[in-house]
């Protein structure tokens, strides 16, 4: 088996997922396209060395539909060789794209690839691409299935997570990503997004409120009460975890992932490509991989993808260095914490989606890179990456500094 | 042709007209289908024919199919693809009126429901007469099935899968003007204009084409999910079935595929996925249960079937009631508002009064929501003579004796009473659990003695449970039942012994939840486990309802009465911990095993995991459900085997209606029949050596499995 090592990642800010995010007018292929052509442009790469773009989105219809990737690719000036391919994972799915760039190096199918992906959630809605596993009624029905932010609060309340211990959770994220802005963590990897006069958009992630208070997301109202009380969700909760009297909704829009716009690329290759491009590996790829989970939750695979790659990898937890979890809810990473019996310290060290946002099909991506770069600036050597995933997905991924 | 009229007017009119030869109501039947098939090809093929009135010569225009025949279908064996075959005719027979080349117009004369109304939507055009009583709707899922004869493809296709799937699932019936707004119906006339307005539009020459038949037809909804606003629909409507029948009642979910899965496809292949989705429904076990125990079952229970022959009715006019407690006033108000006569007697004229005012607060509610008007409620309540004075009584045709639980006190009432009613007036306790022949004793009369067991809030629960004491005769029988008649509830005949049948049997399901409570089980699952199996409410709920002295008494009473022959219910102790040690004896106490915050939700009260800690390992909610289910079932066929009960039917009516036992079960006999008696006896094998010998099948129930019989084949 070859190796297959990350050479460079990039990543657009990510604007605030509305009709007033300064990204709302870029189409979701100039903001991929945009990301794309930054990562060749800064190390004046030969684009006909690379085999594929792999791209994750997690709305993958309208204009992100039709195999996003492969219209990036052209948009960006890729060589017209460089093929093109869209990844589904749910929230997952950049991360999926990015191993998967990754699995084809190893197997030898493939010298160099880009893993990223990209969602313009302000452009798209949620439920845009619906699908059978919550809208054919069969399905859904049969499937116990509830919307992630019921999971979330089942989470909660089988944990017993308080609303001050998800509050305070978000408080961190929100204290984290500002220091980490401050201290200008992201400089390296952040590509200014332009529009079509080349004017920039947006330099920075618009979605933070370094300022918030623990009083202010006290006060705000949860977001899933009405859906699980009048939507009947509670109750399929209860069906599936019948010893729980009633759901705890602790969830706010403060302490769930932000709705935002975003798009990220890795640029991942052998060494033959390493030394055909002048480029200096920055990491290795140790393991990967992607389970299931109980689909109601939906949000409860990070622990145990986790675990199967640290297996895979012939690693423990003590190996880990630091650990990047996507902030989905609060309750997501209470719960990974307390799974894995994690110090706080070395979990989500520059804050994560609930300060930043969540642009669903790319922020595997994101926090891969931010975690590489973080590893670099503290000179650590591994990093697990996890992401959980609509349906009960999850996926995991090590990466070793070289 | 027996059951239609065919009839040609001058001008190329035909009139189709239903008319059923063996029956009051036109109802779907294979003869008819037949007959109908028949003349639609009758008029397509005769030239002079221009256009069809379908009409009634009933006062309805057609109700649906016939109960007795769908409520036996699972019993018959049917499968699956003999279901998909039945169901083929009735719907290749409105097919075939919809594409025929000829324009058939529905003259609605009267209510037209299920198939009934089925074969309306099938119809080029609709005219209804301006007629409150006309009625049309698609009540299929209130009966576990689904329209199976283009109901839930012509429908949404008409009106929008939205308004359908509301009215699929909800299973309403609405008035002409309604049917117009929500688009059922084309038109509302006076019924003198009815056929008149039919033939108007014929005259019109209307093309005899429906929509979704004409070339390039394709509706925003066949987009499916790539339509944003179904999907957001579907999304919620699949998880809303799930949630509300807690996947007990197959129906609702059958009924939102069908639509979902036939709107993104062309007319007919819809119509087969409708077919297969009602055969799944009618070759099951729930619409038999839901069929065979509420609308058959208790319509000759309603109409009195356990009444003996030969007895001349008597209605009852003057009732007296002795006691204006909680259930003395509502069964004087169930009586009042029936047309009868009461006196109503207390202690003190301020508790007679009391009861009085019961009834009034019901019926000034019922005015509020416009259900009487105000004169209707004051005659009601007129009906009412609160008293103290046992002279008053001296009139009355049925004495309701509504006192407390106590067989001295029952005695002493009993006595005043019989000093001054009638010789022949028979008399009733309404008690709940003390044996009837016993407080006979207190009676000169015995023959004349039978309880009346009405359950809380009277207003609202529909079942009386008539005992016969050891000496009841059979007029007296026939006088109860002529009065439970009267008010409009549903009569189940039991024989007399301790808690009769519907006392004895849900306080199994009271004590299996405190034992669980007891083996460590945790509470929230006890209760949801109960919610899940199809019970209105958890054990521990419903015993802080009653209270926890309810069923302490009964037990202590029991114990006092049949001494060492008497075996103390599985909870005793939780009962007795909870009364004495954490005096917390239920809702009216301030708390029992829920707390009642003030302002606030009730929650389990947070002492019990202290009481009654949770063991490390919790059963799987299936065997909770089971063991729940089971007990009630078990018992109830005990009280068969003893003779408490004379027929299975009294066992399932009593138990959907007296405690909300689930009605996809059919009630606590059907439930057996469903799981099949040799499986049942197995199972409670297997839970007795687990839980205990109350699980234990008694050796008749042994035998009857062995033989290979049910309680109904």
């Amino acid at each position: 088996m070859r190796e297959a090592y990350i050479y460079d990642h990039v990543r657009s800010p990510r604007g605030k997922g509305r009709a007033d995010g300064a990204l709302h007018e870029v189409t979701a292929v100039q903001l991929a396209s945009q990301v794309l052509k930054a990562i060749s442009d800064r190390s004046e790469l030969d684009t006909t060395l690379l085999d594929d773009v792999v791209l994750g989105c997690a709305q993958p219809v309208g204009e992100q539909g039709g195999n996003i990737a492969r219209s990036a690719v052209l948009v960006a000036g890729y060589d017209e060789s460089v093929a093109g391919v869209q990844m589904h994972r749910f929230c997952a799915s950049a991360l999926e794209a990015v191993n998967t760039a990754a699995a084809h190096i190893m197997a030898g199918q493939s010298d160099a690839a880009v893993g990223g992906g990209v969602e313009c959630m302000s452009r798209t809605y949620i439920g845009a691409d619906s699908g059978a596993w919550s809208a054919d009624p069969w399905v859904s029905y049969h499937s116990y299935f509830a919307p992630q932010g019921i999971g979330a609060d089942m989470i909660a309340t089988l944990d017993g997570y308080s609303r001050a211990d998800v509050d305070n959770y978000a408080l961190e994220s929100q204290r984290r990503a500002a220091a980490a802005w401050q201290g200008k963590r992201f400089a390296n990897a952040i590509v200014p997004i332009k529009d079509v006069i080349g004017d920039v958009l947006l330099d920075h992630d618009e979605y933070m409120r370094p300022n918030t208070t623990f009083e202010q997301l006290a006060g705000l109202k949860p977001a899933f009460t009405a859906l699980g009380e009048k939507g009947g969700f509670d109750t399929i909760a209860q069906m599936r975890y019948p010893q729980i009297e009633a759901v705890n909704h602790v969830h706010t829009g403060g302490n769930s992932s932000g709705i935002v716009d975003g798009a990220a690329a890795v640029l991942v290759g052998n060494d033959d490509f390493g030394k055909a491009s002048g480029l200096k590996p920055r990491a290795r790829f140790r393991a990967f991989s992607s389970i299931g989970s109980e689909p109601t939750i939906m949000l409860t695979a990070p622990a145990d993808v986790a675990n199967k790659a640290l297996k895979r990898a012939g690693m423990t937890k003590a190996d880990i260095d630091l650990f990047e979890i996507n902030e989905a809810f609060a309750s997501v990473v209470l719960r990974f914490m307390r799974a894995l019996d994690l110090d706080p310290e070395i979990v989500n060290v520059n804050g994560g989606a609930i300060a930043m946002g969540h642009p669903l099909g790319a922020t595997g991506a994101m926090i891969l890179g931010t975690v590489l770069d973080e590893l670099e600036r503290r000179d650590l050597n591994t990093a697990l990456i996890t992401l959980c995933a609509g349906n009960g997905l999850g996926t995991a991924t090590i990466i070793e500094r070289v | 042709m027996k059951h239609i009229k065919l009839d040609i007017e001058a001008d190329g009119i035909a009139v189709l007209t239903l008319d059923n030869a063996d029956e009051s109501m036109n109802l779907v039947s294979p003869e008819f289908i037949s007959e109908f098939a028949e003349a639609i090809e009758m008029i397509a093929a005769d030239d002079a024919i221009k256009g069809t009135i379908v009409t009634s010569a009933k006062p309805a225009f057609m109700a649906g199919a016939d109960l007795k025949f769908l409520g036996a279908a699972f019993d018959k064996g049917m499968t699956v693809k003999d279901a998909l075959a039945f169901r083929q005719a009735p719907s290749d027979m409105h097919r075939r009126m919809e594409t025929c080349g000829k324009p058939f117009v529905a003259a609605i004369n009267g209510l037209a429901l299920g198939g009934g109304c089925e074969l309306v939507l099938s119809c080029h055009y609709r005219v209804i007469v301006d007629d409150p009583k006309a009625v049309v709707g698609l009540p299929e899922v209130n009966v576990g099935l689904l329209p199976g004869s283009g109901g839930t493809q012509r429908l949404p296709r008409m009106v929008g899968v939205e308004r359908a799937l509301s009215m699929l699932l909800g299973g309403e019936s609405v008035p002409p003007a309604e049917a117009l707004a929500r688009g059922i119906v084309d038109e509302v006339v006076p019924a003198a204009d009815l056929l008149e307005a039919a033939r108007r539009w014929l005259r019109g020459n209307p093309d005899p084409l429906r929509e979704w038949d004409r070339k390039g037809y394709k509706p925003p909804e066949a987009l499916g999910l790539l339509n944003l606003k179904l999907a957001q629909h579907f999304t919620m409507a699949g998880p809303a079935a799930s949630a509300k029948t807690l996947h007990n009642y197959p129906a609702p979910i059958a009924i939102v595929s069908s639509v979902f899965e036939g709107i993104q496809l062309p007319f007919d292949a819809g119509l087969r996925i409708e077919g297969k989705h009602f055969a799944r429904l009618l070759s099951g076990p729930v619409a038999r249960n839901i069929i065979r125990t509420t609308f058959l079952n208790k319509g000759k229970a309603d109409r009195l079937s356990r009444r003996p022959a030969g007895i001349p009715k008597s209605p009852v006019k003057t009732l007296g009631v002795l006691g204006a407690g909680m259930m003395g006033a509502g069964i004087a108000h169930v009586a009042a508002a029936g047309g009868i006569d009461v006196i109503l007697l207390d202690a003190t004229m301020e508790q007679a009064e009391k009861g009085k005012a019961y009834s009034a607060s019901l019926l000034s509610r019922d005015v509020e929501r416009k259900r009487r008007t105000q004169a209707q409620a004051d005659a009601v309540l007129a009906r009412i003579s609160p008293t103290v004075d046992y002279a008053d009584m001296a009139g009355v045709d049925l004495v309701i004796e509504a006192v407390f639980e106590d067989t001295a006190i029952k005695a002493d009432v009993t006595a005043r009473a019989a000093a001054v009613i009638p010789a022949a007036t028979p008399f009733a306790s309404n008690t709940s659990t003390l044996p009837i022949s016993g407080l006979a004793e207190a009676f000169e009369r015995p023959a004349d003695f039978i309880g009346l067991h009405f359950f809380s809030p009277v207003d609202r629960m529909p079942l009386v449970e008539v005992i016969l004491g050891k000496k009841t005769s059979e007029a007296t029988l026939a006088r109860a039942l002529d009065f439970v008649g009267q008010i409009r509830k549903t009569p189940i005949v039991v024989n007399d012994s301790r808690g009769f049948y519907t006392s004895r049997v849900f306080q199994t399901f009271i004590h299996e939840g405190m034992a669980l409570l007891q083996e460590g089980v945790a509470p929230a699952l006890i209760e949801n486990a109960a919610k899940q199996a199809g019970m209105p409410v958890g054990p521990l709920a419903v015993t802080d309802e009653v209270t926890i002295e309810l069923p302490m008494r009964i037990a202590k009473q029991a114990e006092a009465e049949m001494g060492t022959a008497y075996k103390l219910p599985v909870s005793y102790d939780v009962m007795r911990r909870m009364l004495d040690e954490f005096r917390r004896p239920g809702r009216k106490g301030g708390g029992g095993f829920y707390d009642y915050p003030e302002g606030g939700r009730k929650h389990l009260w947070t002492g019990l995991k202290d009481a009654f800690p949770a063991a490390a390992e919790q059963p799987d909610v299936e065997e909770v459900k089971k063991r729940i289910l089971y007990i009630q079932a078990l018992e109830t066929a005990r009280c068969l085997e003893e003779g408490v009960l004379a027929d299975p039917v009294d066992g399932d009516l009593g138990s959907v209606l007296g405690w909300g036992f689930p009605t996809y079960a059919g009630g606590t006999i059907s439930l057996i029949d469903t799981v099949g008696l040799p499986e049942f006896v197995a199972e409670c094998d297997s839970l007795a050596q687990r839980f205990g010998a109350r699980f234990l099948p008694s050796d008749w129930l042994r035998q009857k499995a062995a033989a290979g019989s049910g309680f109904y084949s």
